[in-house]
């Protein structure tokens, strides 16, 4: 048959092309990507506001409200992650591809945090600055804000996935997420904390690398489960 | 080689309504499998069946003698899918869309432009799918589905917002398809005027 021997498009083709294109969806419309950051550098730049200026108090909050603000804009950002594709019926076209769905996947999910979770890493030192953090600490709290985002936006995408069917998924998205994104919220206040104290906080690291390894390695395959299911 | 699509005790129940039971058909090499019957009888769910993204009741699809389930990845990327949302993104134009899709199936050693010109779309690659009549966007999708080098077409209802001679123009694709050894599947409540030989599937 003149079919047999054409040749398969690579199993990573199928990671970058996804990202790839979700990428450029994203650069026609910035205002989706946008949102997340204006939310999150708002409730980060509002709170020193409302409570007040003094010094201490700011140096002893600032880890825990960037963190809260940084969980909070990536889970606003997480409901449009599959469900334009589920509308136009182009994640239809995803199911049916020859592509592993766990790699388009992958890719989408890459996509999605290249244009919510790296945003947020590279803007947070400006911010952390209103919180009268010490220059010292700035690389550590970028550095759990970089490896906790990649661990949320993985969790986040298998909610996603989940919930694609569901309209208005909102709020069911985040209940089915923030158990899963608790040990990371935790973990990422806390070691910006130690380090702000002068403690020694590479345990938290290592953790947090776990905690996103683990999410690389398992997530991909259960948001394919779950987009498989909502989609019967 | 010849391609073979086969079914067999095919049952689907969605929610509390059985919509078809004991369906079975073969479709080889050349011949198509024509789906009729009124609006919600199930002609997409059973599309979506053959595709493999409804699980049955009862029953198997098999493709060449092998249940799709145990070879999936062979099986997709054995058919392309017409389905009734082109599954087009309308902020991107149509070289965008048509790239992205090169990277997900086997294409064909088809001149892109040649298809073009014969889907009547060459003039417009660099605007937004958005920006272009419903008719105009099915035809970008029947563009994808004539890139990719694969044996088997799922068509739904693929005559949808198409001109006279947009439906012409997919009657004689089909008939090419099938003269190449192809295999289609089509779900059309329209009369469909194919020289081929046609299975028809009457769903109640």
């Amino acid at each position: 048959m003149k079919h047999a021997a054409i040749e398969q498009p690579g199993i990573l083709s199928g990671l970058w092309a996804t990202a790839r294109r979700d990428l450029l969806l994203a650069w026609k419309r910035p205002g989706d990507v946008l949102n997340p950051l204006f939310f999150f550098a708002m409730v980060c730049t509002l709170f020193p506001l409302a409570v007040g200026p003094s010094a201490e108090q700011l140096e002893f909050s600032g880890p825990g409200v960037l963190w809260v603000a940084a969980l909070l804009a990536t889970l606003l950002s997480l409901n449009s992650l599959f469900l334009t594709d589920f509308e136009d019926g182009s994640l239809d076209q995803l199911l049916v591809s020859s592509q592993p769905l766990p790699v388009l996947a992958l890719g989408k999910t890459l996509a999605h945090w290249l244009t919510s979770g790296l945003p947020l890493v590279l803007v947070s030192p400006v911010l952390a600055v209103t919180y009268r953090m010490p220059w010292s600490v700035v690389p550590v709290m970028m550095l759990t804000l970089l490896l906790g985002t990649i661990s949320l936006s993985l969790l986040g995408s298998i909610g996603a996935a989940l919930t694609v069917g569901l309209h208005r998924g909102t709020a069911l998205l985040s209940l089915l997420i923030l158990p899963l994104a608790m040990p990371v919220l935790l973990l990422g206040a806390n070691t910006v904390s130690l380090a702000a104290g002068n403690d020694v906080y590479t345990t938290g690291i290592w953790a947090l690398a776990a905690y996103a390894i683990a999410s690389l390695s398992l997530a991909p395959y259960a948001t394919a489960a779950a987009l498989r299911i909502s989609n019967e | 080689m010849t391609a073979k699509l086969s079914a067999d005790n095919l049952t689907l129940i969605r929610g509390e309504r059985c919509l078809f039971e004991g369906l079975g058909f073969a479709l080889e090499s050349g011949g198509m499998l024509l789906l009729e019957g009124r609006n919600g009888c199930g002609k997409t769910s059973l599309m979506r069946a053959i595709a493999g993204m409804l699980t049955l009741e009862t029953g198997e699809i098999c493709w060449n003698d092998v249940p799709v389930l145990k070879q999936r990845q062979t099986f997709h990327g054995a058919l392309v899918w017409l389905a009734h949302r082109t599954g087009l993104k309308g902020d991107l134009n149509m070289i965008e869309n048509l790239h992205f899709e090169r990277s997900l199936r086997p294409q064909a050693r088809r001149d892109p432009e040649e298809v073009y010109l014969r889907l009547n779309i060459e003039r417009l690659k660099r605007l937004p799918l958005r920006s272009l009549s419903a008719g105009q966007q099915r035809r970008v999708a029947l563009a994808r589905m004539l890139l990719a080098d694969v044996p088997l077409w799922l068509m739904d209802e693929p005559f949808t917002n198409l001109d006279r001679e947009g439906r012409q123009l997919v009657m004689e694709l089909v008939e090419e398809h099938l003269g190449g050894g192809g295999l289609c599947v089509m779900a059309a409540h329209q009369d469909v005027d194919i020289n081929a030989p046609v299975t028809k599937i009457r769903l109640q």
